[in-house]
Order: C-alpha cells, then structure tokens, then sequence
C-alpha cells in the first residue's frame, strides 16, 4: 500500500489555546492586593508565610488561599475569588 | 434498513450476481416469477446477469449496503415501499410462499444456501461504510503528502506514545466504531487536564491507533468514564511526580469473549486486548485529554505500564468472589476497576504450606509499599497466583478473611514509624508515636487474582497517594 495522500483523522482535541497578552509587571506592590495562593503541600505554609511578610513590609495588601488538595487543580471558585479581588497572585509550590 | 436507503420498488426484489452457483441455479425462475408479479432484479458483478430478465447493475453497491444484503440471491417483498418480508439463498417455501406460486421451482432442491453479498466482502466493505454511513465521522481530515511516511508523520505530531501507531484512517475508524452502539457523537466524558469533551469519536480514533479491535471499544470507553472522574482524578495521576498511572483491571464474562488474558504472563507483552485496551486509554488522554510527559506529566522515572497496563482476573480459577462482585458489579456483568499505580512487583514465598504462613509473607511484603514507614496514605492491588491461591482455597479463606488478616497484621508500633527512628528521616509525624498503626486504610487492598498455573509467586501493585487527597479507585460497568 503506498502512503501517497493517506487521509488519517486527528486524534487529538483539535482545540486552538486562547492567546493572552500578558499584564505589565507593576513598578511596586504598594497598594495593591497580592493573593498567595497555597496548592496545599506540606511546608508550602513555610514559604507563604515569609512571602506575606515581604510584601506587607512593601505596602501591599494580602489575601491567603489554600486548594483543598495538591493533587487537583484549584476550584473555580477558589480562582474567580482570586481574580475577583487580587492584583496579582503567586502560587507556591513546596516540598 | 439505514435513513439514507434508496427506496426498493413495490412488488418482489432480488438481489443476485453471477459468480455465484446458487444464483445461476435460480436464474431460470426469475422470468417466471416476472410474468407474475412485478419484479426488480439487482445484480452487483456483471450487468449482463441475469439474461432471462432486465437488471439493474449495483454497481457502487449502494442498495445492497443500505438493505443489508448479507447473502445472494436475497428475494424481497416490498409494499408500499416497506419490506414486508425476505428470504436469501434458496429455499423453495420461502420462494414458493413470497412469490405466491406453489409450483416454483419443483425440479430444484429443498433449498440451496447462498453466496456472501459483495456488499460484506472484507475488502470492500470499510470502503462501503466510509461512503454510506449514515453518522458521519466529524474529526479534522489529514492528508499526508506522498513523501511523508504515515508512522513518521505520526511520531512528529505527537500523536503517539514513542510506539509505532495505526494510521487511524476513516475505513478503520468507522469500523471501530462498529463495536459500540453508541453514537460517535456521544460525550463519554470530559478528558483531563484540558477539560475538553471526550467523544465516542476521539476514542474510536485512539482505540485505531493503539491497535484495538472493534470489540474492545466499550471496554476502552468504560475505562476512560472511569479514569475521567473526580474521584479517579486522572489530572492528578498525570501531574504527580510519582510513577503511576492507570491500572485497569477487567471482570466479567466479556473478558473471556474478547480473548484477554488472565494466565500466563497477565501482566505482560503478548494478548492483543489487553495491551491495546490500556494503550487505548493513555493515548486518549494523551492525545484529546492533552496530558503528555514533560507537560502536565511530571513524573520522576514514570514507569513502563504508563504504556500500558490492563489485565482480566481469573475469575473462574479464583478462590475469591471477583474484584467486581466486591466492588459492587452484579455476577456476570463486564467491569473495569481502574486504579492509579506503579509497576508491579512480585512477592517470593516458596516455602509456605499454610494460609497463615503464606499471609504473613504476603504483610511483610506489602509493607514496603513506597515505604516501610509510611501507612495508610497508599493502598495497593494483592494480585494473587495459582499456586499462592491454592493454600487459601485448601483452607476456605474467603477474600475478607484474607484482607482483614492482612490489614490486621500489618500493625506497626508508631515508635518504629516515626521520622528518625530506625536511623531513616522518613516516616509518620511525631505526634504519632504512641500509636499502633495498619499499613492500609479499610478497602486499601484490592485482592485479584491472576497468573499462570505454575509459580508460588504473587504481585503488589502500589497505588498513589489515596482518598480524596489524591485517587480512589473506580468501577465501571463495560456498556454495549
């Protein structure tokens, strides 16, 4: 059998990503809401905590959330609260 | 009858083609039943056939395929452009009874079997689905250019899993899906970690590449219902830098009609379905889910059942009630457990001649399951052997009785668990030292019953960590 013009399907999802222009990085945080969002392994509470400090210390507002679980991906409601009422967030892995 | 058939004329239809003993046998009867009633002839080979009365020449096969012609000749009663009745080969009643002439025939035998219609003839007929279906395949058609090598071209793409695929072409895909009843369109599920829908369609094209048979199919699509839930959390299987993956462990008397294996080297290369069954699944998720290594998969080392890995429980060689019945599964029904694991590891015990002794080899094995000092958060698949199974079957354990044993002897002191004891960091949290701890969680062992009749050997299957933290096993009934 030759291979000229095969046709095969596409087994994949044939979906095309949203491209998004990423948000300029602010000069500072002061004044804004910084949300630290903690994916919920052992320590992560560590690193935050330190982070949270920081940023205070820099004027900036902080909003703590926790995924109830590493192993899944953040609810969406957990991420529209964060988009709701953040400037920015950092999410921390840990270990 | 498919909604796209062409319409058959009222009156007597038959369908004949000259190559073909039985068709020739009828052919001097056709200018008989013509004076009588009104007749249509088709003929699918030669145009010229029959001489005795006019024909209609099938030539793409159209109205054989849509009336599903199975045998020439096939002799029709149509009525108001309905079929009211068939017959095919010769059979003298029947030609006697649809034409209403009682004397039909008398010099021929009783009846004469046909000859297989053009229309199921292996070579033509994925051509013949392709080209008349009525549920339309909707996925981006690939044309590869003449100088590309399709298994090449394949690889390129990142359609496969580093293995050679099936070039999933219309004719295969459409004769996949050939082995369900449900439509290409349905959704089965929505396949992580892209969140998208995952249809009949995508896994039929999936289940082509990865070497399935049509037969297979409900399997594959009852194991990625189970993969694609919460509770399964097949993005967290992905994510995790731990080596697992699914585990699809098949019951039922399907199991044994599709030709699985659950001898001889179960666990191993060699049976078509169960290899191409896993296969299946993690190229689905591979390919629609979009959940390839190096991206969402994070695992460390991964391990070589991430390819695949799926076997069928010896179900009628077992001491045990089935993996499924105790999963829930009504006796006789077709199942998929799936659980995110490891690879397995064999347990040597050739000395033991009791159930007793055997379980306690069976604990100290278990217990090392990702780390002698970690419990509870693992659960694990006990595949036990024929010759293992046998010291429990000689002495009535049941499967509870051997699960619960296991659990209950796989108590620890908390002193020789926690961090730092035994010279070893890891371990439980020192808060729980004072407690006596089991290895398992209840239901964190899933007992399964496998291998070939020589070998006093049986096999762990470590799982990932459990509970709604991470995965909990699930099963699913295999549909139609």
């Amino acid at each position: 059998m030759t291979s000229a013009g095969l046709i095969i399907l596409d087994p994949t999802n044939e979906s095309v990503p949203a491209t998004r222009q990423l948000l300029s990085r602010p000069r500072d945080v002061a004044g804004l809401t910084v949300g630290l969002l903690d994916i919920s392994k052992p320590r992560g509470n560590v690193f935050l905590d330190r982070v949270e400090e920081l940023l205070i210390g820099r004027g900036a507002k902080v909003l703590r959330f926790s995924k109830p679980t590493f192993t899944k991906p953040a609810p969406v409601d957990m991420r529209h609260e964060i988009a709701m009422n953040c400037n920015l967030v950092i999410e921390a892995l840990a270990d | 009858m498919t909604s796209h058939a062409p319409k058959l004329p009222d009156g007597l239809v038959i369908v004949v083609k000259r190559d073909c003993a039985t068709c020739q046998m009828v052919e001097p009867l056709l200018s008989l039943i013509a004076a009588s009633t009104n007749l249509t002839v088709y003929t699918q080979d030669d145009p010229t056939f029959p001489e005795s009365v006019p024909a209609i020449h099938d030539s793409d096969l159209r109205v054989s395929w849509h009336h599903s012609i199975d045998t020439v000749p096939t002799l029709i009663t149509v009525v108001n452009g309905q079929e009211t009745d068939r017959t095919f080969g010769w059979s003298r009643a029947d030609w006697q009874r649809l034409t209403g002439l009682d004397d039909l025939g008398e010099d021929l035998p009783i009846m004469r079997p046909g000859c297989g219609s053009m229309s199921v003839d292996p070579d033509r007929v994925d051509a013949l689905r392709v080209a008349f279906t009525d549920t339309p395949i909707i996925s981006r058609h690939v044309e590869l250019s003449s100088a590309e090598d399709e298994f090449e071209a394949m690889y390129a793409r990142g359609w496969t899993d580093g293995l050679p695929v099936i070039p999933p072409t219309p004719e295969r895909v459409l004769r996949m899906l050939t082995g369900t009843t449900r439509a290409p369109q349905d959704v089965v599920a929505i396949a992580p970690p892209d969140l998208v829908e995952l249809t009949v369609e995508k896994i039929a094209i999936n289940a082509v590449m990865a070497g399935c048979l049509p037969e297979y199919l409900p399997w594959v699509i009852a194991a990625l219902e189970a993969v694609c839930t919460d509770t399964f959390n097949m993005h967290g299987v992905l994510a995790t830098t731990m080596p697992v993956g699914p585990v699809i462990i098949c019951n039922g008397p399907g199991t044994r009609a599709i030709g699985m294996n659950s001898g001889i080297n179960a666990l191993g290369q060699g049976n078509r379905a169960n290899n191409t069954i896993g296969r299946a699944v993690q190229l689905t998720i591979r390919n629609v889910g979009g959940g390839r290594p190096g991206e969402v998969d994070r695992a460390t080392h991964g391990n070589p059942g991430k390819i695949s890995f799926c076997f069928a429980e010896d179900e009628l060689g077992s001491p045990f009630t089935s993996l499924a019945t105790e999963r829930g599964i009504a006796l006789g029904q077709n199942a998929v457990t799936v659980f995110a694991g490891e690879g397995p590891r064999c347990v040597v015990d050739q000395l033991a001649r009791t159930a007793d002794e055997l379980t306690n080899s069976l604990v100290a094995c278990l217990q090392t399951v990702h780390h002698p000092k970690l419990v509870i958060g693992f659960d694990a698949i006990l595949i036990i052997s024929p010759d293992h199974g046998r010291l429990f079957a000689q002495e009535g354990w049941t499967r509870e009785q051997l699960i619960t044993q296991l659990i209950e002897r796989s108590h620890t002191p908390g002193e020789q668990l926690v961090r730092g004891a035994s010279g070893i960091a890891e371990g439980i949290p020192p808060h729980l030292r004072d407690a006596t701890l089991p290895k398992f969680r209840p239901g964190g062992i899933l007992l399964t019953f496998a291998g070939g009749g020589a070998g006093l050997f049986s096999s762990i299957v470590a799982g990932w960590a459990n509970s709604a933290i991470g995965s909990d096993p699930v099963t699913r009934v295999v549909g139609s």
